[in-house]
């Protein structure tokens, strides 16, 4: 399941900015353990944003984005207490949802 | 505790999984399922991550930047955002020349979300970095090289 991902949305100007902290290894599959066994690759594969129940930013993501993914996006519209609500889903199926309003 | 909610995460398959969570009306129907494009994250060079995004040669423009560090001197971190003031951008992509895969992640925008992502990227050595943006439907780039002193992947 992962851990809680850090979610900070802010509305200013008609214009709400999104940032997301995602807790994840993002194992590439290329790095060997101490051991030289292959690490297996453990990546986000997709994410997908929403406001309310409107989606505002899917991804696709590869193994080359950093370990614990930091993403910021900005969208027209948005007002305070609204909802942002972010999913992701990686190369083994785990999936986590949270959620945040916007401040 | 939802005892039912656990078992299905447990024994669930990513399909099974991803598709009664659509069916719970957790992710909508549609995206959940939408083709991870694995054509274009497992091509090496960045002529087949363009054509296996449907990209083919997209045109240098000026309205595109990529902004990131001159020097990064860890590669397992290196900021790297995308914007531009194309109209309609429906797509964002980052793309690393010289990493295994040169693709890195793409978003798509759409209608209301602007044309301004960034992210953190893995990167195993100096390189440059395209930023592939999908305007109007047609695609642009824009590149910035970016050196890195300590590589950050594997070793």
């Amino acid at each position: 399941m992962g851990n809680p991902m850090k979610i900070r949305a802010a509305s200013k100007d008609g214009v709400t900015e999104v940032k997301v902290l995602i807790s994840h290894e993002m194992e590439t599959g290329q790095r060997k353990d101490s051991a030289g066994a292959v690490v297996p690759a453990w990546w986000i594969k997709e994410l997908t944003a929403k406001h309310n129940d409107k989606i505002v930013l899917t991804s696709e993501i590869g193994s080359s984005v950093s370990k614990n993914p930091y993403l910021a996006f900005k969208f027209k519209g948005g007002a305070k207490g609204d909802k942002i609500v972010v999913t992701w889903v990686d190369n083994k199926g785990d999936t986590r949802t949270d959620e945040a309003a916007i401040a | 505790m939802n005892n039912q909610r656990r078992n299905v995460l447990k024994t669930g398959s990513g399909a099974a999984l991803l598709s009664v969570l659509a069916s719970a009306g957790i992710i909508a129907p549609g995206m959940a399922l939408a083709e991870w494009n694995k054509a274009a994250f497992d091509a090496k060079s960045m002529a087949d991550t363009l054509k296996a995004l449907g990209a083919g040669a997209p045109a240098d423009s000026k309205d595109v930047q990529v902004t990131g560090p001159d020097i990064a001197e860890n590669g397992a971190v290196v900021p790297v955002g995308v914007t531009s003031t194309l109209p309609n951008v429906t797509m964002v992509a980052i793309l690393i020349e010289k990493n295994p895969s040169a693709l890195a992640a793409s978003f798509n925008l759409p209608a209301g979300t602007e044309a301004n992502v960034q992210t953190r990227v893995k990167m195993g050595q100096t390189s440059n970095v395209y930023a592939l943006v999908k305007s109007d439907g047609k695609f642009f780039m824009a590149n910035k090289e970016i050196k890195v002193t300590l590589g950050g992947c594997g070793g």
